[in-house]
């Protein structure tokens, strides 16, 4: 991967980009709350696969943008 | 041309798998070929089989930059790679292999009064315990590397660095082909391109492992898997502070000077140091982004390149021979994860992101110890996976050399 497309500058290198984790697109399955806190500070989903994520355009607009990648090739799809 | 010691390989034993062990180890790299030696030879434990997806060694074992240090900056990790460096210095003597162990030295270059403190605050806490790492001025550090540029190429200007010295690289294919050997001679079964699928389940416990090619029944699990780890524990039901990046390498063409210091800066992310056969070998930092492509990228030449040859510009006139990548699990405190899961038959041994192969022989020992006794040995206690919840974690990013 190489180029990221910014909704607001367009296609910019990846290198101005700082990647901003994943986004979790399920509630968590935990029903103890200091368990489910525990898992959203410390563990990571870390799929080897399709992913969505936001990523921080820190040396262009300085907003946030999401993007769909597929981890197992990190090849951007959206 | 350097001798590569063909006829002293020793033989690896291939047998056949049989239905059950005592021990199933899930990884053929190092720490999993380490801990099967050791329970072998320390404990007589030899029903025991290492199961690895594809060949031994084939992961981040036979990836990495083979940098063996101890100069830590929390006191758990410096006694621990310590000691794992004590038990490398042995390891010929002990199998009989010849490893290629070269004591050479780290030098740390630090470009500015923040890179200077963190690098006097190592030496103090590795001097503290025991292990010899002293701080160098810049006349200090020509003398030892005279290929050095001090200006940086005017934009890392060397301010000092801290000396690492006992510090050596070692061949990683031997270290893993030691082991084998050692633990197949006395009755381990290592068997390659079997890949773990499942893991066979009693109520919470875990009982043995689903292969590619059928279940295999094992008294305990050990999970020493390098890149998909965060995959293998979700068969177990549990949930890792792991994410997973590409760290890419390469090595030049040979150089004939010679370059005896492994030569690493904290600030720019990126180390150098010189094989076996006169080349120039050279990491950096790890993609910023988790994935699981072990495709090597022109970024990542472009960007290492730019870097070390600022501080070595004689590398300018090298050519790239050849670049990989390897998958480096890093743990949301930089530090390893080994022992306990809370699952019943599965250990584990995993966040070794950058900095696993140092740490073969003590991991591959503690391991063995913690499946022989059922106790954690006090060398890794600190490093289980309930330090999270304990709020005991080990941060200690700088140490890493990378980020």
């Amino acid at each position: 991967m190489h180029m990221l497309d910014c909704p607001r500058c367009g296609r910019r290198p990846l290198d101005e980009f700082a990647f901003g984790g994943e986004r979790r697109t399920t509630a968590s399955p935990i029903d103890d709350s200091d368990a489910r806190d525990f898992d959203e500070v410390w563990i990571f989903d870390n799929p080897d696969g399709l992913t969505t994520e936001r990523w921080f355009h820190a040396a262009g607009c300085r907003r946030w943008l999401t993007v769909q990648r597929d981890t197992a090739t990190d090849t951007v799809m959206a | 041309m350097v001798s590569e010691h063909v006829e002293s390989l020793q033989p690896i034993t291939w047998q056949e798998p049989r239905d059950s062990y005592d021990v199933v180890i899930i990884g053929g790299g190092g720490h999993g070929l380490a801990t099967a030696y050791y329970l072998a030879t320390r404990h007589g434990i030899t029903n025991v089989a290492v199961l690895e997806a594809d060949y031994i060694a084939s992961g981040n074992t036979g990836r990495n930059t083979t940098i063996i240090r101890a100069n830590y900056a929390v006191p758990e990790a410096i006694r621990f790679y310590d000691h794992s460096m004590k038990l490398y210095q042995g390891l010929a003597a002990e199998t009989g292999a010849q490893l290629f162990y070269r004591p050479k030295g780290h030098v740390w270059l630090a470009h500015s009064e923040m890179g200077m403190r963190t690098e006097h605050g190592r030496c103090l806490m590795n001097q503290a315990m025991g292990v010899r790492t002293e701080m160098l001025t810049p006349a200090e550090v020509r003398e030892l590397i005279p290929q050095i540029d001090l200006t940086g190429g005017g934009r890392y200007p060397v301010f000092g660095a801290s000396h690492h010295v006992e510090a050596a690289t070692a061949r990683h294919d031997r270290v893993a082909w030691a082991y084998a050997s050692g633990a197949t001679g006395r009755g381990v079964h290592v068997l390659q391109h079997r890949p773990v699928i499942g893991l066979l389940r009693d109520g919470d416990r875990v009982v043995g492992v689903e292969t590619a090619q059928g279940p295999i029944h094992a008294g305990i699990v050990l999970s020493a898997v390098g890149g998909w780890v965060s995959q293998v524990a979700a068969m177990a039901g549990v949930r890792l502070p792991i994410r997973t990046h590409p760290l890419h390498a390469f090595v030049t063409n040979d150089f004939d000077q010679g370059l005896d210091k492994i030569v690493a800066s904290t600030e720019l992310a990126c180390y150098v140091s010189q094989t076996e056969r006169g080349q120039m070998l050279i990491g950096a930092e790890f993609d910023s982004q988790p994935s699981f492509s072990r495709l090597s990228s022109f970024d990542a030449l472009r960007s290492y390149s730019y870097k070390i040859t600022m501080l070595l510009p004689f590398l300018r006139s090298m050519r790239i021979l050849r670049s990989w990548a390897g998958l480096c699990d890093i743990s949301a405190d930089w530090s390893p994860i080994m022992g306990d899961t809370g699952v019943d038959g599965f250990l584990i041994t995993t966040g070794w992101g950058t900095w696993g192969f140092k740490a073969i022989p003590a991991g591959g020992e503690a391991l063995a110890e913690r499946i022989a006794t059922g106790r954690t040995p006090d060398l890794i206690a600190p490093f289980g996976l309930d330090r999270f919840r304990r709020d005991h974690v080990l941060a200690d990013q700088a140490s890493a050399g990378t980020r």
